[in-house]
């Protein structure tokens, strides 16, 4: 089946969406992230979705969910490189995703997850 | 409907040449032919009359949506778009069929002295016919210059829209004019695809030039600012001139969590500290 690869760095996971998401893809995501950071203990979860360029409400929801359980499992979330045709689109699908944090691309979201994680 | 007689297309096309220079007279003291080439109005005249013969002849009645006519339209309707662009009104691209019927009643008049019902009866129906082209003109007229504003409309949207670079890092967007939907969307798209090009990290929305602010206006700026937040970018908005301020209050409108500035300088100082960059003056 096909699956998100979970990379793991020092204290962070790094998932980089490369592939046009669909339901199931998501919440198997879901479930594999959730069970490697209690493994882990990751401290910071780094989500890239700039190869992402079309997205739904679900799969807009589904991103908001899994910020929101790293966020209970003590681990910050940053959502980096969204596409301004997403970020329109969910503008308009009225999502704007309180509570997740973004950057603009992987190394800006690395130095907000570092700086987040470690001035708690 | 009596179609034209015979004997009325023969004297057109008798003193076809006779017809043209008076026309084209009369064009020249009515003022038609303003801010245009001579040679190219001649031109005109003798295709418009060839044309106008060739689909008689082929059987043309007065109407003139029939096939007979189509290159007799293609001409007028190619002829109007010219007048258009080259600013002239409409009275005076309609003049320029209307002026023909002067030249040709005469015409008719002397041809058919002698029958007078005739010329009546004939009168009538090429006044039709002149009028239906001449409307036609119009309409095409019309049409080529909403065309015109059309393109203009579309040309100021872009205009009215241009990112600039402040900082290294900080980008700006002076709005000018009202924000309405289909505004907020160049403008969010321009501003997003700035962003990511530039990698900027804080983008600066000015109002200044927005002349009021409603709930609608809020709402096209709160959509703005969230979809650049989610990009990962911060955004300012700068410029709340203090009847704007007050308005936003008096209607209780909830900016939340927007960082608003009162002018461009307070917003950019803000960015510079937020990127740590400090300015001193060189003694």
């Amino acid at each position: 089946m096909e699956r998100i690869p979970i990379l793991q760095m020092g204290d962070f996971l790094l998932v980089t969406i490369q592939v046009d998401m669909h339901d199931q893809l998501a919440l198997t995501l879901q479930d594999d992230l959730s069970e490697r950071i209690s493994r882990t203990s990751a401290r910071g979860v780094l989500i890239d979705i700039s190869a992402l360029d079309m997205v739904d409400s679900f799969i807009g929801r589904m991103i908001g969910m899994i910020s929101g359980l790293s966020r209970i499992m003590d681990a910050e979330t940053v959502l980096v490189g969204m596409q301004p045709a997403v970020a329109i689109t969910l503008v308009e699908l009225g999502m704007t995703l309180p509570g997740v944090s973004t950057a603009l691309n992987v190394e800006r979201g690395m130095k907000l997850l570092r700086e987040r994680a470690y001035s708690q | 409907m009596a179609a034209l007689q015979q004997i009325t297309v023969d004297a057109l096309k008798r003193s076809e040449s006779q017809l043209a220079v008076q026309w084209h007279a009369d064009l020249e003291s009515s003022g038609a032919t303003r801010n245009l080439k001579p040679e190219d109005i001649r031109q005109q005249v003798a295709d418009f009359l060839r044309l106008l013969t060739s689909a008689l002849e082929k059987g043309g009645s007065v109407n003139i949506t029939t096939a007979e006519w189509d290159e007799v339209r293609h001409f007028l309707e190619k002829l109007s778009s010219q007048r258009a662009l080259a600013g002239q009104d409409s009275q005076q691209t309609a003049s320029f069929i209307f002026a023909l019927k002067g030249p040709l009643f005469a015409q008719l008049q002397r041809d058919l002295a002698d029958q007078p019902a005739l010329v009546a009866e004939q009168v009538m129906q090429i006044s039709e016919l002149l009028d239906g082209l001449g409307l036609h003109t119009i309409r095409t007229y019309q049409k080529s210059r909403e065309a015109v504003i059309k393109r203009q409309q579309e040309e100021l949207l872009e205009l009215s829209t241009p990112v600039v670079k402040l900082w290294d890092g900080v980008l700006a967007l002076p709005m000018i004019g009202t924000l309405d939907s289909q505004r907020t969307q160049v403008v969010m798209e321009s501003l997003l695809q700035r962003i990511v090009d530039t990698g900027a990290e804080i983008a600066i929305i000015d109002i200044t030039g927005v002349p009021t602010v409603d709930t609608l206006v809020a709402q096209h700026l709160l959509k703005t600012v969230t979809a650049i937040r989610l990009m990962g970018a911060d955004c300012i908005i700068s410029g709340v001139r203090p009847q704007i301020a007050q308005t936003i209050v008096h209607l209780g409108l909830d900016l939340q969590g927007v960082v608003t500035k009162a002018n461009l300088a307070d917003a950019l100082a803000l960015a510079l500290r937020r990127l740590g960059v400090t300015i001193t003056k060189a003694v």
